[in-house]
């Protein structure tokens, strides 16, 4: 297990070291030069150019450039902005919001997921799965912008139940329903998977085995159904709190919560490289990290799976 | 032009739809005897700030608008743009180079430093500086010695601008190294702004914390990307007294979840509203609406850079183009009334519009169209297209204006979407733009010479068409030698009407304010910026 662990780590190496210069590169390749921008429609001045140019290290070249962002990366250095904030306070003030929103909405499609899963695939043909089955149909079919601008509306603009937009970021409470949203889709997945696996492990040889011993009832679908339904759903979940992260660009701009993906957003705009590449590195962590917590779940789900 | 973020803007109020109210002031509410708190506070639309909130560092509106409130120049324009001395008892010049500064008594900035002829002088020497790489270096050009403090290249050889004197601590000279004749009028810009000793201890901690001589001051912190709040400043000494406790810039990333918000009164002034709603706004809003016209334009220019429209029988060409197109009927359809059609290169509010500048040139007359469209030999390929940003909205008259020149021409032509603002204006700036392009100029300040002599003066800054014509630039170095503004607008007209001969751009559209306000304050007016009267707005109780 320590190995395993240890070589996971070893991987994620290469893994980081490509992702962070396949993104400088891409963003360094986006069309317009994000310094003349500054000016707007004024012709740039060249004096002033070439200084702000030298201050963001834009005038070595590429690879020097990238060279540089990684051994500042190494000393905990992010690079700054062209506000000349640090990206590091960026990222300090972005990163805790989207942390918030996205286990927020992971909370909210692992609990109810799994239990609407479970439920359906138990009442299998009931009204009850009938119904779960047109709604998570009707979820996965409309996109997220939709989804939220509607909710915004119904709630926000006609009963005003809530207002419009996240006043406060911080406020777990404000972020409820943009984190309900941004958890819609991947709940109906959840949902949906759970439920299949659930009919399928229903039919299985150790479930009649199990009902044969005369186990009682909940520790037949509390031990034996959970846990082996659970495997492929763990994969998805904790594919899905990555994606949670990132995929909140959508949502935050919607409910202007003040999180990574509007950061993100603005950074890509105006051609900010440290800023773009500093969030996606750790972005990109997010989901090394989570898929590796998924691969040791494995192991406690199902003890068959072994790892040397 | 205020930078990246207005230009979208501009382009941000052009889609539309609307109902089919007369333009003018977005009068008062119902309920405007209210009874107001003195010291309550307004939420302000705004977008975060680019850069840090330095004057002579702040080009675009998130910043600006901010910057605007907490500093106040020697002078500055009021409601209608019309100037005024704010900071200064008087501004001086015989023969506009050589100007005298006069500073009213008893001003201070927000922590109690007294405001002198050294802080605008030491200011402006710090803004100059190449060293410090200021993106608003630029409106110091003019002044002596600014070649040897901002080289194109390399390092400065002074470090003080030679025209610029202390006389005492209320008086200071500024000499110019030729004459120009609204010097006085620039100096109400961001870069001219005065700034305390504290700053030169610590200018990036004074990007975040800044001191100002405004009428309102920092309150707490400026918490990044969510908002930025104001307090009234009691000592402020100049006759726009806040007749508020202050204003809180809201940061929004989407315009519309800022208009949804104020539509819930939980915004309460939005300078621009989103082009999506621009056909419901008055309906949503009712008399907090506001549609009134400012200081910015829309216009297609064309690369003269380029061999074929280089030609001097081509501005025939452009003239016969621009007849071809029909200004009043696009603006109420196309454009659903969300802007007018121009008739000249001056927008009405501006300070020096003479109505129709632009001639005949300006009318639609497809028969006129076609035939000085032969006269100069005909488009080049017979085909032309029209690139502009996809952001900003522009389809649908980029659209309406090629249709027009398809059918009363029979040239061909076609939009040519670019995906964003940045990447357009970096090919304008590269000069490779290959056919017409769009063109839109916000005023810097409310001067005819603002439209003419920054877009069409040889060399000029936002020269994007790389005109240049010998008469015409004697002209406007005329006009900068005047006497008074109004000899130097006089002028100006001149070169405005020859400049319809030539037809570097077409004139299209002048642009509207589409703002809108809760209904937790009144007295909400917009100035020809499209900037609310921050110090006139009043809460209700």
């Amino acid at each position: 297990m320590g190995r395993f662990v240890a070589r996971r780590l070893l991987q994620m190496i290469p893994v980081f070291i490509g992702t962070t210069l396949l993104i400088f590169l891409m963003v360094y390749s986006l069309p317009g030069d994000p310094v003349k921008a500054l000016f707007g429609s004024k012709a740039a001045d060249p004096a002033t150019v070439e200084r702000l140019r030298h201050e963001f290290g834009l005038d070595k070249p590429l690879l020097e450039q990238y060279w540089n962002y990684l051994t500042g990366l190494f000393q905990g250095d992010f690079g700054k902005s062209f506000t000349g904030r640090p990206v590091a306070d960026l990222m300090a003030d972005a990163f805790p919001v989207t942390i918030r929103l996205a286990l927020l909405a992971f909370g909210i499609e692992l609990v109810l997921g799994i239990s609407l899963g479970m439920l359906t695939g138990l009442k299998r043909g009931k009204l009850v799965d009938q119904l779960v089955l047109v709604l998570t149909l009707i979820v996965v079919s409309i996109p997220v912008f939709v989804i939220g601008f509607l909710t915004q509306f119904a709630l926000g603009m006609k009963w005003k139940l809530i207002t419009p937009t996240v006043q406060d970021s911080m406020d777990v409470g404000q972020l409820m329903v943009p984190a309900a949203v941004l958890a819609a889709l991947s709940l109906a997945y959840v949902t949906r998977l759970t439920r299949t696996t659930v009919v399928e492990n229903l039919r299985a040889d150790f479930m009649r085995t199990a009902v044969a011993k005369g186990l009682p009832r909940r520790r037949v679908i509390g031990v034996h159904l959970m846990r082996n339904s659970l495997i492929p759903v763990v994969t998805f979940l904790g594919t899905d709190l990555g994606m949670l992260m990132g995929g909140a660009i959508v949502t935050e701009g919607i409910f202007n919560v003040q999180g990574v993906g509007n950061t993100l957003y603005r950074a890509i705009q105006t051609s900010e490289g440290p800023t773009v590449v500093g969030i996606v590195t750790v972005l990109v962590l997010v989901y090394l990290v989570s898929s590796l917590v998924v691969d040791l779940l494995y192991a406690v789900l199902d003890p068959r799976i072994r790892y040397a | 032009m205020r930078g990246a973020k207005s230009a979208v803007w501009v382009a941000g109020a052009i889609t539309v739809a609307m109902t089919a109210t007369a333009c003018g002031g977005g009068g008062s509410s119902s309920d405007d005897n209210a009874a107001v708190d003195p010291n309550g506070t307004y939420t302000y639309y705004n977008t975060e700030p680019q850069n840090t909130l330095i004057p002579s560092n702040t080009n675009e509106t998130g910043g600006g608008y901010i910057v605007k409130n907490l500093f106040r120049g020697l002078v500055d324009f009021d409601e209608k743009g019309k100037l005024r001395n704010m900071a200064a008892e008087s501004v001086e010049s015989p023969d506009n180079k050589v100007f005298t500064v006069k500073l009213k008594q008893g001003w201070t900035f927000h922590n109690g430093e007294p405001m002198t002829a050294a802080s605008f002088v030491d200011a402006w020497n710090w803004g100059a500086n190449a060293k410090n790489a200021q993106l608003n270096s630029s409106w110091f050009a003019d002044i002596k010695g600014y070649d040897a403090v901002h080289p194109e290249k390399g390092d400065p050889s002074a470090d003080k601008l030679e025209g610029l004197k202390i006389v005492n601590d209320n008086e200071f000279t500024i000499e110019l190294s030729h004459p120009v004749s609204t010097f006085k009028e620039r100096l109400f810009y961001d870069a001219f702004f005065p700034l305390p000793k504290s700053f030169y201890k610590d200018p990036k901690g004074f990007g975040e914390h800044p001191v100002g001589n405004g009428p309102y001051m920092q309150d707490g912190d400026w918490q990044h990307k969510v908002e930025f709040k104001t307090k009234k400043f009691d000592a402020y000494k100049g006759e726009d007294k806040p007749k508020n406790g202050g204003v809180i810039f809201k940061f929004y990333n989407k315009d519309d979840a800022a208009y949804n918000d104020l539509v819930s009164d939980k915004l309460d002034v939005m300078f621009q509203v989103p082009t999506s709603v621009m056909n419901q706004y008055k309906n949503d809003l009712g008399d907090r609406a506001v549609d009134q016209m400012y200081g910015g334009n829309t216009n297609i220019a064309f690369p003269l850079y380029q061999e074929e429209w280089a030609k001097p029988e081509k501005a025939k060409v452009r003239q016969g183009l621009s007849l071809a197109i029909d200004r009043e009927t696009i603006a109420k359809t196309a454009l659903k009334g969300s802007k007018d059609a121009a008739d000249g290169w001056t927008p009405k509010v501006v300070e020096g519009y003479q109505p129709n500048s632009c001639g005949e040139f300006c009318k639609f007359d497809p028969a006129k169209a076609k035939e000085l469209i032969k006269a100069g030999g005909g488009v080049p390929g017979n085909k032309i297209t029209i690139t502009y940003n996809v952001d900003g909205g522009h389809k649908e008259w980029v659209d309406a204006v090629c249709n027009d020149i398809r059918q009363n021409t029979g040239v061909e032509c076609v939009g040519d979407p670019k995906p964003t603002f940045q990447q357009v204006r970096a090919d304008i700036t590269e000069k490779k733009m290959t056919s017409a392009f769009r063109m839109a100029w916000v005023q810097d300040f409310p001067n005819i010479s603002n439209f003419i002599a920054e877009q069409y003066r040889t060399g000029a800054g936002a020269n994007d068409m790389a005109f240049s014509d010998k008469g015409l630039d004697d002209l406007m170095k005329q006009a900068d030698e005047a006497k008074t503004v109004e000899d130097s607008n006089k002028i100006y007209h001149q070169v405005e009407a020859k400049l319809a001969e030539q037809m570097p751009s077409i004139p299209l559209f002048f642009d509207h304010t589409k703002a809108g306000y809760s209904k937790k304050v009144k007295n909400v007016k917009f100035d020809t910026f499209r900037q609310a009267i921050w110090t006139e707005v009043e809460v209700k109780k």
